[in-house]
């Protein structure tokens, strides 16, 4: 799926380019992108880096897991496969509290880590588990409480009220939440009910 | 308010950093050596994602560059002037899915042309806030751990994205009006 999607957007782009005459456009694009992505890779060092080793320090203090334990009635719901007390609920819960806080920067690694410890107890397949997609479908709609870039960037055009929509955003994303776990629990039921698993 | 969210966002860091250090220590956590140990594994992560991260920029700058992301937009305008949704937004609800630094330059020229307080300004804040970057978390968190297959992960995300793009539009429409 993946494969044919990243291919064809290219080849698309490409056959588009042919016919639109942007081919120059194009070339520039590919040498600029590139180069983009390397350079937020590594951008990304120092803010993995630091945070990575903060909650390393959380994580061998017992402070994840008391976390997970806070949120486990909820969490425990969502991921059923994960058990009690498992580091990987930790790192969940962290990774949803970075985002409601607007805290991108923050929620990365810890989101990286939540995979890293999913896939450890998938077997270390290289096959995303039911847990990974639903992880990564709240994520993707993740309910936010302070979208602070957006604020400022209100700010920067003279808003009269910059934060007026922090309300707006948190139900939208609130409820787009709620529509993601039912959606991956939709597709869920279908790869059971086929027996594809 | 305003002065409140300022003030969240400046000590929340700090906070957590403060707090972490001296839970750490209370609780007798060799807390530099934790955190050298848990540093290291974030560099071995940002080096393994470069070559997602790329792959999956140049795919996706390819397919803008060309024009054909803007032709794409020209189907779906019409459909959205139906519901009376404002068709400036469409462009932005489709790059928000793909490409979050493109998504955040949209937001920031739809603010600027129509004002933050307008309609359109509302709701390209709303959409902006609301939701992630699908193929980018996608590709970071999966290019990361080294999930090759991913299974639904992809359709369930970019379904989660529709829905949100919706609801955003229907709750700025009901808080403040058109």
């Amino acid at each position: 799926m993946v494969n044919l999607i990243w291919a064809a957007m290219a080849l698309i782009g490409i056959v588009f380019a042919a016919i639109n005459g942007t081919m120059e456009e194009v070339n520039e694009a590919v040498f600029k992108s590139a180069k983009e992505a390397v350079t937020i890779s590594i951008g990304m060092i120092s803010i993995l880096v630091f945070w990575l080793g903060l909650m390393k320090i959380a994580e061998d203090a017992g402070l994840l897991a008391k976390l997970a334990r806070l949120f486990t009635p909820f969490v425990r719901r969502l991921f059923p496969e994960v058990p009690k007390d498992h580091p990987a609920l930790g790192y969940i819960v962290s990774n949803m509290v970075a985002n409601m806080f607007g805290l991108g920067n923050a929620a990365t690694p810890l989101g990286i880590k939540a995979m890293e410890e999913l896939k450890k107890l998938n077997g270390e397949r290289e096959t995303a588990s039911r847990s990974m997609v639903t992880f990564l479908a709240m994520n993707t709609s993740g309910i936010t409480l302070i979208p602070a870039t957006v604020i400022s960037i209100r700010m920067t055009y003279g808003s009269a009220s910059p934060g007026e929509i922090i309300g707006t955003t948190f139900i939208a994303s609130s409820l787009a939440t709620i529509g993601a776990i039912f959606i991956d629990r939709y597709y869920y039921w279908k790869r059971t009910r086929g027996g594809k698993r | 308010m305003m002065a409140f969210v300022q003030w969240i966002s400046l000590w929340l860091i700090p906070a957590i950093i403060g707090f972490i250090l001296l839970y750490g220590t209370w609780k007798r956590v060799p807390t530099y050596e934790s955190f050298v140990e848990g540093g290291k594994e974030g560099i071995h992560i940002a080096f393994s994602i470069i070559p997602y991260l790329v792959g999956m920029l140049v795919s996706v700058s390819i397919f803008r560059a060309s024009g054909a992301l803007d032709y794409l937009m020209g189907f779906i305008k019409p459909l959205a002037e139906a519901i009376g949704m404002p068709p400036e937004v469409i462009p932005l609800a489709i790059v928000r899915t793909i490409s979050g630094t493109a998504a955040l330059g949209m937001t920031t020229d739809l603010i600027a042309t129509y004002g933050p307080d307008s309609f359109i300004g509302r709701l390209a804040s709303t959409i902006q806030g609301s939701t992630e970057t699908t193929l980018y978390v996608l590709t970071v968190y999966f290019g990361a751990v080294g999930i090759k297959k991913m299974g639904d992960a992809l359709k369930v995300g970019v379904l989660a994205d529709i829905l949100s793009f919706v609801v955003s539009f229907f709750i700025v429409l009901l808080v403040f009006g058109k």
